[in-house]
């Protein structure tokens, strides 16, 4: 109960500070000010971070390897090739379809990518992520062609690098879908923690691995493409905040699926919060702070990681 | 009882099994022996209703375990794999408490938590209950899987190369564990030795398997001769006695 309390404190403070930043002063129309920006750009950063956290560590259990997350997988960049062809072929489609197309898009990018990693060998934990990032890399070599021969770059640009500064009420909605697909994963979490155990020892235990996974692998593409759609894509989320939360509470999802989703949430709020404070008024977009904090964590894990396999 | 009858199986165009037909009779332990490649871990996934076969059928305490829903299969057969999952940051109770998951389903009861305490009890690992399994030893980790296999309460346990990975002493010690949990009757367990004088000290029958056939099966005493071992492993081996017990040495 100490563990929430402080939790919950941290979360409170940092949501204060979130609301009384910004390069507009509050006057006498704070009310409004909070409705219309703050409160908004707020959630959308705790909703996106928690989501992105929630999807890092399904991939984990899937792939049985904790230093892959979505955006190492080519979920964000097949998402951005199939947003691209959208805008191209239909560019009037309503945000819903948007939605659905880079989500399906995002689903295939990770069957692609998991069907290359059923070929890799698996002592190495490395080499998942390393593939990954070819994987992904090439995917969006394709997206920078084609935004960049239909003059697109722009679009591209605003997915690459997600930032909170343009969230306003009705533009950032479709985010609290995340708080559903979050009860969605916990009322499942038993059934995510028995996939990290592998195929075979799974379906021992009498789990239906292979809808089991879909299941968990159609939430990661939804997020991703509901993130990713309404305020771009956040490397290192999905990686740094469930291996923190692991290190310090274990593996068992019943107990820390909630803890990952707020971790996650902090963890952006917190950039963006450092990304507007930094060169107040000017504003650092959240996936640079988040960037080069996650960078740092993702090598320090990478030299843990070792220490931690027996022989 | 298991009865497999006419079984084969191919992975892709290779056969890795041909026609087998046999029972492997319910009490005590039963060894799988042979060479690498023989098919002796595609059998137990096939006994387990892990791995289809192409041909041929798997009946295990009456019922077919490809059709029968999830889990009754995971409530009649519990299968460890060849060397489980390796990092994992579960507790050694959350772990053995998945065993359970068969039969509630992320809702355990108190006759659940029992089953994990006795299981804890029976492989040594109640001290160790609140660690995490990567901070283990290897002996301690296959305990650890061991008794998850055993807590899930299946009438049969299919244990794929448990020894691996295990020194002498922690070797003996597993296998004298499994002899005393067999012992009572309600639980058959067929395990798959590297070593055969693991199998001649502790295994009831032993079925010897090459090139995706089984070549002999019967009371361990009787699988154990010069002859058959050398068919089966294409070595010369020399039986010896010490001590009442059948001692096998390659030669």
């Amino acid at each position: 109960m100490r563990l929430w309390t402080l939790t919950f404190a941290l979360l409170a403070a940092l949501v204060v500070v979130s609301l009384s930043l910004g390069a507009a002063s509050f006057g006498d129309d704070a009310g409004w000010l909070l409705m219309v920006s703050r409160i908004p750009r707020t959630a959308a950063a705790l909703l996106a971070g928690a989501g992105l956290a929630l999807a890092g560590v399904v991939v984990q259990q899937v792939v049985q390897n904790r230093l892959v997350e979505p955006s190492l997988t080519g979920a964000p960049e097949a998402s951005m090739l199939g947003l691209l062809a959208v805008t191209l072929i239909v560019p009037g489609m309503a945000v819903a379809g948007k939605m659905l197309i880079a989500a399906a898009s995002a689903l295939l990018g990770m069957i692609g990518y998991l069907a290359l990693a059923a070929r890799l060998p698996r002592e190495d934990p490395m080499l998942l992520p390393i593939v990954g990032i070819v994987y992904g890399g090439i995917i969006g070599a394709v997206c920078v062609y084609i935004a960049w021969a239909t003059d697109l770059m722009q679009f591209l640009g605003a997915w690459q690098l997600g930032e909170f500064s343009g969230v306003m009420i009705g533009r950032y909605e479709w985010l609290w879908a995340i708080a559903a697909l979050a009860v969605l994963l916990y009322v499942i979490a038993d059934r995510i923690t028995i996939l990290g155990l592998g195929e075979a020892q799974a379906r021992s235990l009498g789990l239906d691995y292979a809808q089991t996974r879909a299941l968990g692998l159609v939430v990661v593409s939804v997020i991703t493409a509901l993130v990713l759609v309404t305020v771009g894509g956040f490397p290192f989320v999905g990686l740094v905040a469930p291996n923190l939360i692991a290190r310090w509470r274990g593996d068992n999802l019943r107990a820390n699926l909630p803890l990952i989703a707020v971790g996650g949430g902090l963890l952006l709020l917190t950039a963006d919060i450092i990304g507007r404070a930094i060169r107040y008024p000017f504003e650092i977009p959240a996936a640079t702070v988040v960037a080069v904090f996650g960078a740092g964590v993702f090598l320090w894990l990478l030299h843990a990681a070792p220490a931690r396999r027996h022989g | 009882m298991i009865e497999i009858s006419s079984l084969s199986y191919h992975a892709g165009p290779t056969p890795i099994l041909h026609e087998i037909s046999t029972r492997i009779e319910s009490g005590g332990i039963t060894a799988l022996i042979g060479p690498n490649g023989a098919g002796k871990s595609t059998l137990l996934h096939c006994i387990s209703g892990l791995e289809t076969p192409s041909v041929g059928s798997v009946r295990i305490n009456g019922i077919d375990p490809f059709s029968v829903p999830h889990r009754q299969r995971a409530r009649t057969v519990a299968l460890l794999q060849q060397s489980p999952a390796l990092v994992s940051r579960l507790r050694v109770r959350e772990l053995v408490s998945f065993g359970r998951w068969p039969h509630h389903q992320g809702r355990p009861r108190r006759e659940d938590e029992e089953a994990v305490d006795r299981a804890l009890v029976a492989f040594a690992l109640s001290d160790l209950a609140e660690r995490t399994i990567d901070t283990l030893s290897g002996g301690q980790r296959q305990r650890a899987f061991i008794a998850m296999t055993y807590a899930q309460d299946t009438p049969w346990m299919l244990l794929d190369e448990p020894l691996n990975a295990l020194d002498p002493r922690h070797a003996r010690d597993l296998m004298a564990r499994l002899h005393g949990l067999s012992r009572d009757g309600t639980r058959s367990i067929v395990i798959v030795l590297h070593d055969i004088n693991a199998a001649a000290g502790w295994a009831d029958h032993i079925v010897a398997m090459k090139d995706g056939r089984i070549v002999a099966q019967d009371e361990s005493a009787a699988v154990l001769t010069e002859d058959t071992l050398r068919d089966v492993f294409d070595t010369p081996f020399e039986l010896l006695h010490h001590k009442g017990r059948p001692v096998v040495v390659a030669r």
